[in-house]
């Protein structure tokens, strides 16, 4: 047992920051959270990435993938988190090109694969509606066969980004007589097609960054439907695996403790440097050895997965104690914020003006950012479920 | 000792609670946040109407011969309602200025029209450098024949663009940091050389940046002796931080009371989600801390009018207790409402940022342990 890179792991490590340095967009550098981002903002570096070939590299090497090893995987999450990059979103490249790859159609795969690939193509989920969150099953939109369509009906609510998007990947009942999970399909749609109406949903922290998807007589070709009918429950729980082996977010939360520690250094408490607080550092420190703790814990399941093993229900802890943590590191930032957290966006009347805020920099969103944070134990399985789940597929009970 | 109300204070709470359900409605105060004012000046002339914004003061200063109970249980019920309107920097802060050292003819000048409700003030403390210390101050006031010429920067005034009056802070002497040297004025905001920035808070409110450039008010603006009035400051702010208590206690108890029928009417798994007994128990677990929390509330309230450090325990020990069960009630109403919770549509998220900010006002969590160590 140990903790070292090879030299080969070492040589690829240097290669990527030395890559991330030359060609990461210098304009969205630490970018952090902002409600202003722009369709092109959150593309730029998915599209230098796919030019490089490195946009999906968990995928297999022939559909794009770089064949790296979890570990090359791991330290290339790391480097990207060093400078706060913006990475490709996960809608197109973690969950529904997976499913594509491995349950879709060659066609299916040729039409739809190069553009996640490139990040030409936005992709949405289209999942949850508002009587099926937690109760996925219970999903009540429909899709009709008719002729060589689907003809489907419904709401989905929650489906984040869907204003960019171009093609949406949605669950409907295609069999109501069958029982919940059996009669579920998994239809893909282009969000162009007529009856698809995306409205936005304003969140407490004043951002839009979820909507409500309405589908009136939608009309979706039939070779949309991906794998075979009434089996995308089965697709949809093998994509929910994928969604939460990355939600842990360690690379990101490392370098939020060290931004957390930059604005403790900088704000002071009688006198001194917050950070030299010893109530305030000690919670820092909590936090970090939680984090430390997570990182071994994940590094643990990628050896695993190095070994064969697919990601099984332990990354039920990865979701739990990944999103804890980045909850509490917004709400230490916050803390060491002080006054500073009441003014809205740093009390600059719209996104628009360019007054500059009061207080310092790093206070502008510390607020909106831990209210926005909250979603993350709701979201991707709620950490109640993902408690649920320990306790059947682990505790046996 | 004795927990019940008056029946006065009672008559206060119905009066109170009836004006907030009927006319302060999540839409309406939704409305008055988003319009230019962002808030409701007739609300606040039914407030006088009401004798809500007398009561604290005496008889003998023109008011109705409240006290702190009496506070309390105004501020209990604006907290449920999540009422913006600037009652604490006015009455509780301001009038406890003038209460406890204005000089008569400060107590004729602002009183009255505190309680008739033409004088609205801001409390100008905070410092951007200062976090929670009174006395870390940078804002200057320089002894100028018989008056005073301010000079500093105060950050995030809550109410201040409503204000008609400022009470401000500052230096007449001594070193930063120090204890003596701290003085208290009044001032009219349209003294020359008072610039604000005004701006909305996440919360909902208004605040400002107040800017002092060489401002001369005369001798008759200071409140309290010179360079003798940080002890002053922590009178008021402790009766300001058991009000603002009550208020969140107010907050946390719609906050729990929405979550409780939350989980009641809303379905998954083919049953309401309060039956699941993991959320039952949070639920419970909040609960618990409301009650902890609006317990520590009564006893610093009842403890205003102890020696200094009996008081100031209590009532850091409130700003502690009540703070912990904010940050708890918020974040789980918000987490058992799903993703409901997160939205701006539904009401309970306001009230969770309502409870975030409350922690940073007057000294959080960390600051009032700290001062409950140093006087233990
Ligand atoms: C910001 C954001 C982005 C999202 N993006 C998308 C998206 O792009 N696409 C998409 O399809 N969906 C998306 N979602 C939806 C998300 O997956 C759901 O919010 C989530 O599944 C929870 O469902 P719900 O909100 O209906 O809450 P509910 O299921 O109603 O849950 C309410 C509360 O009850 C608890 N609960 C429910 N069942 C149980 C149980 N059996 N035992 C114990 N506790 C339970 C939950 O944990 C939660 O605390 C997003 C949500 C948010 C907030
Ligand atoms: C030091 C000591 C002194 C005692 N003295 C007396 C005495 O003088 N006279 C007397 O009659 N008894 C006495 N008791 C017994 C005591 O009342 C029982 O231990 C108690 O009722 C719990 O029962 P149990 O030990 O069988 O645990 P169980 O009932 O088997 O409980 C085991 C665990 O399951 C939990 N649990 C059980 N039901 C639920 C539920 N519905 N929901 C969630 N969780 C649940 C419990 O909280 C506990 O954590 C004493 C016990 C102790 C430890």
């Amino acid at each position: 047992m140990n903790l070292e890179f090879t030299p080969e792991e070492q040589a690829f490590r240097d290669e990527v920051r030395a890559f991330i340095a030359e060609n990461y967009p210098k304009h969205l550098a630490d970018f952090g959270m902002r409600e202003d981002m722009e369709r092109e903002d959150f593309l730029a570096w998915h599209k230098i990435l796919g030019k490089k070939g490195w946009s999906v590299p968990a995928w297999p090497v022939e559909y794009g993938g770089t064949g790296w090893t979890p570990t090359q995987r791991y330290i290339w999450s790391e480097e990207n988190a060093r400078v706060n990059a913006i990475m490709p979103l996960p809608f197109g490249v973690s969950m529904v090109g997976p499913v594509i790859y491995t349950f879709g159609n060659a066609e299916q795969k040729a039409k739809h694969l190069p553009g996640i690939v490139s990040g030409d193509v936005w992709w949405c989920q289209g999942y949850s509606e508002p009587g099926a969150g937690s109760d996925l099953a219970s999903l009540k939109t429909t899709a009709v066969r008719d002729g060589d369509h689907y003809v489907i009906n419904g709401q989905k609510t929650w489906t984040t980004l869907a204003q960019h998007a171009d093609w949406g990947f949605f669950l409907c009942r295609t069999d109501p007589s069958a029982k919940a999970q059996e009669g579920i399909s998994f239809i893909l749609v282009d969000m162009k097609t007529p009856g698809v109406e995306v409205k936005p949903i304003k969140l407490l922290d004043g951002g839009y960054e979820v909507n409500e998807t309405w589908l009136t007589d939608v009309r979706v070709p039939v070779e949309n439907l991906v794998g075979q009918e009434n089996k995308g429950w089965t697709y949809a729980k093998f994509l929910l695996a994928h969604e939460r082996s990355g939600i842990a977010g360690v690379a990101r939360s490392k370098r939020g403790v060290e931004k957390l520690r930059e604005i403790a250094a900088h704000e002071s408490l009688d006198g001194k440097p917050l950070i030299e607080d010893f109530d305030f550092a000690r919670k820092v420190s909590q936090l970090e050895i939680d984090l430390a703790a997570l990182e071994i814990t994940e590094l643990r399941t990628l050896a695993g997965e190095q070994a064969g093993k697919g990601p099984g229900p332990e990354s039920s802890i990865l979701k739990i104690k990944g999103t804890e943590i980045q909850q509490r590191l917004t709400e230490l930032t916050l803390e060491a914020v002080g006054t500073y957290s009441a003014p809205y966006h740093g009390g600059v009347a719209n996104d628009n003006s360019n007054e500059h805020p009061v207080g310092p920099d790093y206070a502008q969103y510390a607020a909106a950012t831990y209210f926005n944070m909250r979603k993350t134990s709701i979201y991707g399985g709620s950490n109640e479920i993902q408690r649920n789940i320990i306790t059947k597929m682990i505790l046996g009970l | 000792m004795d927990f019940n109300f008056t029946e006065e204070q009672g008559m206060v709470r119905d009066g109170l609670s009836r004006l907030v359900r009927e006319q302060y409605g999540f839409e309406e105060r939704r409305k008055a946040i988003a319009s230019a004012e962002g808030w409701r000046p007739e609300v606040w002339a039914q407030l006088a109407e009401l004798g809500i914004l007398g009561m604290p003061f005496s008889e003998a200063d023109g008011g109705f011969g409240g006290g702190a109970v009496d506070a309390m249980v105004i501020m209990e019920e604006f907290g449920k309602g999540l009422v913006i309107e600037p009652f604490l920097p006015t009455v509780v802060c301001a009038g406890g200025f003038l209460k406890h050292a204005g000089t008569a003819a400060q107590k004729e000048e602002h009183i009255g029209a505190i309680v008739s409700g033409s004088a609205v003030f801001a409390f100008a403390y905070a410092e951007p450098k200062g976090r929670y210390d009174y006395a870390d101050l940078e804002t200057t006031a320089k002894k100028d024949g018989a008056g005073y010429v301010l000079n500093g920067h105060k950050a995030v005034v809550i109410g201040a663009p409503w204000a008609s009056h400022l009470v401000v802070t500052a230096r007449t002497g001594g070193e930063r940091r120090d204890r003596s040297g701290v003085s208290v004025f009044v001032l009219a905001k349209d003294t020359p050389g008072i610039t604000t920035r005004d701006y909305v808070t996440v919360d909902g409110r208004r605040a400002a940046e107040v800017y002092f450039e060489n401002v001369a008010v005369g001798a008759d603006a200071l409140i309290g002796a010179e360079g003798e009035g940080l002890a002053l400051i922590e009178t008021v702010t402790d009766e300001a931080i058991a009000a603002l208590c009550a208020e969140a206690c107010g907050a946390m108890k719609v906050a729990h009371a929405m979550t409780v029928e939350y989980s009641r009417q809303r379905k998954q798994f083919g049953v309401p989600i309060g039956s699941f007994q993991v959320l039952q128990h949070r639920m419970v677990d909040m609960y618990t801390a409301y009650e902890q929390a609006v317990s520590l509330t009564y006893l610093a309230t009842l403890r205003l009018g102890s020696d200094e450090v009996e008081r100031k325990k209590a009532v850091s020990a409130a700003k502690v207790g009540v703070g912990q069960a904010a940050r708890l009630i918020g974040q789980e109403a918000v987490q058992i409402h799903g993703g409901n919770g997160v939205t701006d549509e539904y009401a309970i998220g306001h009230y969770f940022k309502r409870l975030t900010i409350f922690d940073s006002e007057f000294g959080n969590v960390d600051h009032h342990l700290k001062r409950h160590v140093a006087l233990s």
